[in-house]
């Protein structure tokens, strides 16, 4: 079970690799660095911390296991193709047309970060702030 | 718009489309807390990857780069609670099955 769960976490750090560099190729640079540093690797290593606190489960659960989860997930690959099938006949055969949109001048990201959206740093802050209480308070030793 | 940002769009959205079925599939299915979470995760990729695109298509990529910037903030935040909480049932059940967490009242 835990080396399964390995092999889940490094796919989530590789989709996130592959997200940044998206993010790259479409004129975000700075997203793309917060990207590739804060989710691929550091959600890696928080996810790695946990399934380290966690024990294996035995080979019959794990048999078990794999039946349930074929027996759910069968149906997934279905679905994408599903899904696949209807978006490329939706590109091929374009009925909606969005609305032309003006040119905008375009602004630093510092500049905007900083100067229109400094409000959310401030919920940055909080939020911050509000995990490391909630981790406080889910790890605290109970007197007795 | 133009027909290279139409088709842009359109290439684009079958991949956020997966990518959010993907983990939409993964936190229903998936009986495990740690899996629940990874879905979690995808589907916040599949938010992101559409934040970055409309920025690049309406040409305000630095709006949509503060936007992802809080956005992968408050994603770390939910995160590490996530993975507390994950921690939290296990050592108090020795399971993190949710099926299996029956220890809450009321």
């Amino acid at each position: 079970m835990t080396v399964r769960l390995i092999r889940s976490i490094v796919g989530l750090a590789l989709t996130s690799a592959i997200l940044s560099v998206i993010m790259y190729r479409l004129k975000s640079p700075l997203a793309a660095v917060f990207e590739l540093s804060v989710c691929s690797g550091l959600i890696s290593v928080i996810f790695v911390t946990t399934v380290s606190f966690t024990q294996r489960i035995s080979k019959e659960n794990l048999h078990i296991r794999r039946r349930e989860r074929l027996l759910r997930f069968w149906y997934l690959p279905v679905i994408l193709v599903v899904t696949g099938l209807l978006l490329a006949q939706y590109l091929l055969f374009p009925q909606f047309v969005l609305p032309m949109l003006e040119p905008i001048k375009e602004l630093d990201v510092r500049s905007v970060l900083w100067n229109s959206r400094h409000l959310d740093l401030l919920g940055q802050v909080v939020m911050l702030l509000a995990g490391a209480l909630g981790v406080v308070v889910l790890f605290k030793e109970s007197k007795k | 718009m133009s027909q290279y940002t139409m088709h842009l769009f359109g290439f684009f959205s079958i991949f956020i489309i997966l990518l959010f079925i993907t983990g939409l599939y993964c936190m229903l299915l998936s009986f495990n807390l740690i899996r629940v979470v990874i879905g979690f995760e995808i589907s916040i990729k599949a938010a992101t990857l559409l934040i970055i695109l409309i920025g690049y298509i309406c040409g305000r990529s630095a709006l949509a780069q503060s936007i992802v910037i809080t956005l992968i903030v408050i994603e770390i935040v939910v995160m590490v609670v996530a993975g507390g909480v994950a921690l939290w049932a296990f050592r108090h059940n020795k399971t993190i099955d949710p099926r299996k967490l029956t220890n809450l009242k009321g």
